[in-house]
C-alpha cells in the first residue's frame, strides 16, 4: 500500500505544475481561440464521460442507480443546487432499496 | 491605501467569501471520504491527497486507477488532461494579479486554484491581493480535508444500505455542474451527450472495453471537446 503515496504525491505534483506555471510563467493572454474553446468545454466532457455510464453501478442494484440518476438529472434541470441535487439522487436511492 | 500583497483585512476578507465554498467542499470531499475508504485508502492517505491535490474530479477519477493497480504514465496524464482546464484559470488569475506581485506569492496563490476559488477571485471587484486569495484558500481547503476525513471514517463505520446510497453523491454533484448550463447553451447539451454516448459505447463495445477507464476519460474529453472548440469556438467574453 506505501505505492499509494507515490500515486498521491505523483498526481499533486503534476496538478500543482498545471496551476503554477500559468501564473508565474505566462503573463500574456492566450490568443487562439480554438485553446480557449477546447478548454472551456474540457470540463464538462469530462464530467459527463465520469458520470455515464459509471452512476449505473454507483449503488448495489442498478434499479436504485437508475431512480438516483433520474432525479438527479429532473433536478439539475430545474437549477437546484449542488446539495438539493446530491442529496435527493442519494434519498432516492435509498426509497428504492427498501423494497429491494 | 493598500498596496502590495494586501493586509490582514483582505484576508478575512476572503475567509467570509469562502464560506459558501468551505460548506460545499464539505458534502462534495465527504463523498470522496467515503469512496477512498472503499478501495482501502486509510483516512491519513485520503486527507493527504485531498490536502495536496485540491481537485474534485481528479482526485475521484484517480480513485479507479489506484484500486486496480494502475501506471503511473496513465494516472500523470489522467491528472494532466482532467485538470488541464486550471490552466486557463491560471493564466486569467495572473491577469488579474499586480506585476509587483512576486513569484513566491504567485506560488502560493497557484495551489488553490480550483473553479470555485476561481470564480470567487476574477470576479472580486477592485485588484486581487494574495492576502486576499490566501483566506479564500484557507477556508475551503480546510472544508475539503475536513469532509474528506469525516467520509472516510464514516465509510468504515455507516452501514452498506447507506454507503451504497451515498455513492451516487458524487455523480448527483457533477450533473448538478455540468446540467444547469446545458439549457441556455445548445453546444453544452451536445457535448455532455456526445460525453456520455461515446463513454457508453467505450465501455460496452467489443475491444474499446479493455480501454481501462481512465484513458476512456482522457480520449472522451480531449475528442469531444476539440470537435465541440472547431465546430462551435465560444465568442470572446469579458471574464471580469
Amino acid at each position: 500500500m506505501s505505492k499509494v503515496y507515490a500515486y498521491i504525491l505523483l498526481m499533486a505534483v503534476v496538478t500543482y505544475l498545471i496551476r503554477a506555471l500559468p501564473l508565474t510563467l505566462i503573463r500574456k493572454e492566450i490568443k487562439s481561440s480554438f485553446i480557449k474553446s477546447f478548454l472551456h468545454y474540457v470540463p464538462y466532457a469530462t464530467l459527463a464521460a465520469m458520470t455515464f455510464p459509471a452512476i449505473l453501478s454507483a449503488t448495489d442494484y442498478v434499479l436504485s442507480s437508475v431512480v438516483g440518476f433520474a432525479v438527479a438529472l429532473v433536478l439539475a434541470f430545474n437549477k437546484k443546487s449542488l446539495l438539493t441535487v446530491a442529496g435527493c439522487a442519494c434519498f432516492a436511492a435509498f426509497v428504492v432499496e427498501l423494497f429491494l | 491605501m493598500r498596496k502590495g500583497i494586501g493586509e490582514f483585512e483582505d484576508f478575512r476578507d476572503g475567509c467570509k467569501n469562502a464560506v459558501p465554498i468551505c460548506l460545499g467542499y464539505m458534502a462534495v470531499s465527504f463523498a470522496f471520504g467515503i469512496e477512498a475508504s472503499k478501495i482501502g485508502m486509510t483516512t491519513f492517505q485520503a486527507a493527504m491527497t485531498s490536502l495536496l491535490n485540491v481537485t474534485s474530479a481528479g482526485q475521484f477519477s484517480a480513485l479507479e486507477l489506484i484500486a486496480r493497480n494502475g501506471s503511473f504514465v496513465e494516472l500523470a496524464i489522467l491528472q494532466l488532461i482532467i485538470n488541464l482546464r486550471y490552466m486557463l484559470m491560471s493564466t486569467a488569475l495572473s491577469q488579474k494579479l499586480d506585476t509587483k506581485i512576486n513569484t513566491l506569492h504567485r506560488l502560493g496563490i497557484s495551489y488553490g486554484v480550483t473553479d470555485e476559488i476561481f470564480a470567487v477571485s476574477i470576479f472580486k471587484k477592485g485588484p486581487l491581493y494574495p492576502m486576499f486569495s490566501y483566506g479564500l484558500i484557507a477556508t475551503s481547503v480546510f472544508g475539503w480535508v475536513f469532509g474528506t476525513v469525516l467520509g472516510s471514517i464514516a465509510g468504515q463505520l455507516l452501514p452498506q444500505r447507506l454507503i451504497s446510497c451515498l455513492g451516487l453523491a458524487i455523480y448527483g454533484m457533477f450533473i448538478a455542474i455540468i446540467i444547469p448550463d446545458t439549457r441556455k447553451n445548445r453546444t453544452l447539451l451536445v457535448v455532455v451527450l456526445c460525453a456520455m454516448t461515446m463513454s457508453t459505447v467505450f465501455t460496452y463495445a467489443p475491444i474499446l472495453k479493455m480501454i481501462s477507464s481512465g484513458f476512456r476519460i482522457i480520449i472522451v474529453t480531449v475528442v469531444v471537446a476539440a470537435i465541440a472548440a472547431v465546430i462551435s469556438p465560444i465568442k470572446e467574453e469579458a471574464n471580469e
